[in-house]
């Protein structure tokens, strides 16, 4: 949504729409305050959307769990005065939110009131900040900056502190606990994330999420889109930044800090009610804004996968590819068990990095061979599949030495 | 390979979600409100009151009101009044029967010892689940009325266990039958000799049992 002329293209009339809406908004206003109503805009639109987007996530999550599992899932809540409509339970959300709201605020005598409060605002704050710069569709970018890879991962950071806020302010000693333990996961898995992007930056040149999203246009032989998840680099960084992002926004398996059935709640332990609810609400922020950075960084961000399709706004497809990204992480949910401490920042230090680092090579490598066509084109994706696979199974062979194949004494 | 469980996994899962959408085996769910639930035979809960024919409930209750349920039960939630009069039984026998049987469903355990002590098979459990009352101490203490079921409803509840029954109880009434039958027939064949030993004969026969 910056204010970039926008250019004639296939869907024209979608694809500006958005941007049409807001001009005419804006220029209801004086000139002096454009520029804040633009922004504003920007903003409501984002809360909007994305609130909805959580909402409907958690009760997605919930109907997949369950049917994942063969079990129905919550299907009774309707609307208030028209109690034959069943709407297969899509109302749950606000209704959720309506506990949530409504329930007592407990604050622990001793706890520090500032942070306590603090720290749901601040992580809620934090993990809203990386929406601004995802480009959702063509012309379609909250705020194009130059480093928007830098911006989205030092605003993504900052969410840690909050967590570490939350487990000082409640002066609880099994918060403080669960914090610095919540701290170790986050700060381990910081590293794999980081260094998966690094290839994309290195091979694209640039920081800027909407130059990234562009130059993943085009196709090979007019079928193969040129994502970077189809490049062997690509494709080996996607799977690390998936386990890092998975750890990074406390998803299971990776949810040891707030492990539900082990834990009361770790460092949400002194937190109730609606302050609850933000916490809950930035996990889920973070955790699509974190999907919303895969796919523009590796499975094309806006654009369509074949050029006929093109006809569908870019927007569209972003939200799609978002979407497809949630489902699986919900799916991974309903079917891995979590982790123990040392197996996840074994996982990390051990397997991740060291794969991670060597897929820098690989990019490193890509970047440099990017005239060898005709056979060496063949050449160049074989060394490349090499770099991902061999490392793979040899590192994994180590990594599961004396763990795998396990066997039961006990049980058959 | 590593990861090639997780694969295996994701596979079970997936068929999870697109059989459960296909496939009614696969779903556990009983949406009990809406759909009545399927409870297994064997499940108990409170003892009912067994009667013979649903039309005349209290006048046909197995119970002889011989107390030994109200002095088996552990947590003592059953309080038997025997009658002061008899009243012919399934058999046409004459029999005690209970002037008031309460159990207090507040106190009961569902241990079913009842049901084991019961050598009339009166008493049986039942599955009734849905006893919320709006007053815990009447409210709960079930009387007599309300205990009594037709045996065509034990019928319904254990099929397996009311056969067993009812036969057993056939047979034993089968059983009086003949013998009261050949009783009534050695009566008939020898009146002659004894006369007039009739009518003291009886008197010993009927307090023979007695000791």
């Amino acid at each position: 949504m910056s204010i970039m002329p926008p250019e004639p293209s296939p869907g024209l009339d979608l694809e500006t729409a958005p941007l049409l809406v807001r001009d005419w908004i804006v220029h209801r206003f004086p000139d002096a305050l454009q520029w804040f109503v633009h922004h504003l805009l920007s903003i409501t639109v984002i809360l909007t959307v994305f609130g909805l987007f959580f909402a409907f996530t958690t009760i997605a999550e919930r109907k997949l769990l369950a049917r994942l599992q063969n079990r129905l899932g919550p299907n009774r809540s309707g609307l208030p005065w028209f109690r034959s409509l069943k709407l297969w339970g899509l109302t749950q959300p606000f209704a959720d939110a309506i506990k949530a709201i409504t329930k007592e605020d407990v604050v622990p005598a001793a706890a520090d009131k500032v942070l306590h409060f603090l720290a749901p605002v601040v992580i809620v704050a934090f993990s809203l900040l990386g929406f601004a710069v995802l480009p959702f569709g063509r012309h379609l970018i909250p705020v194009e900056l130059d480093a928007a890879i830098l911006y989205f991962f030092a605003a993504g950071t900052a969410t840690e502190l909050a967590i570490f806020m939350a487990g000082w302010g409640s002066r609880n000693k099994y918060s403080l606990l669960s914090a610095m333990r919540a701290l170790a996961q986050l700060i381990s898995y910081e590293l794999p994330l980081i260094l998966s992007v690094v290839p994309v930056i290195l091979v694209t040149g640039t920081l800027s999420t909407r130059d990234i999203a562009l130059a993943q246009g085009g196709w090979t032989w007019g079928v193969l889109p040129h994502w970077h998840v189809f490049t062997p680099w690509g494709f080996a960084g996607f799977l690390i930044f998936l386990v890092a992002a998975l750890a990074e926004s406390n998803r299971s398996p990776f949810d040891l800090p707030e492990a539900e059935s082990e834990l009361i709640a770790g460092h949400l332990t002194e937190y109730s009610g609606f302050k609850y609810a933000l916490f809950f609400m930035a996990e889920y922020f973070g955790l699509t804004a974190l999907s919303g950075l895969g796919v523009t960084l590796f499975l094309g961000g806006w654009q369509a996968p074949f050029a006929i399709l093109e006809i569908i706004p870019s927007y569209l497809w972003f939200m799609g590819k978002l979407a497809g990204m949630i489902v699986f992480f919900i799916w991974i949910r309903g079917t891995l068990l979590r982790l123990r401490i040392d197996q996840l920042t074994r996982l990390s230090w051990k397997f991740l990095v060291p794969l991670a680092l060597l897929n820098l090579g690989n990019a490193a490598f890509w970047a440099l061979t990017p005239g060898w066509t005709g056979p060496l084109a063949l050449a160049r994706w074989a060394v490349s599949a090499a770099i991902v696979i061999v490392p793979f199974v040899l590192l994994g062979r180590r990594l599961t030495a004396g763990y795998a194949p396990r066997t039961y004494r006990y049980a058959a | 390979m590593l990861g090639s469980g997780i694969l295996k996994g994701l596979g079970v899962t997936a068929k999870n979600f697109a059989g459960s959408y296909h496939d009614p085996a696969r779903m556990v769910t009983q949406e009990y409100p809406d759909t009545p639930v399927k409870l297994p035979e064997a499940y108990r809960n409170f003892p009912f009151l067994v009667t013979e024919n649903a039309t005349d409930p209290m006048g046909t209750l197995r119970c002889v009101a011989c107390q030994i349920c109200e002095k088996e039960c552990p947590p003592q939630c059953i309080y038997i009044e025997k009658s002061k009069d008899k009243k012919p039984d399934a058999t046409g026998k004459p029999q005690l029967y209970p002037a008031v049987f309460a159990i207090d469903t507040a106190v009961c355990m569902s241990c079913q010892l009842c049901v084991e002590v019961c050598p009339f098979d009166a008493i049986k459990m039942d599955q009734i689940f849905e006893v919320a009352a709006t007053n815990r101490f009447a409210g709960l203490l079930l009387n007599r009325e309300q205990l009594a079921k037709p045996n065509s409803y034990f019928h319904q509840l254990h099929p397996t266990d009311a056969a067993e029954v009812d036969g057993r109880l056939g047979a034993e009434r089968k059983a009086a039958e003949e013998k009261a039958r050949a009783a009534a027939a050695a009566k008939a064949a020898a009146p002659k000799p004894a006369a007039p030993a009739v009518t003291p004969a009886p008197k010993p026969a009927a307090g023979g049992p007695t000791p």
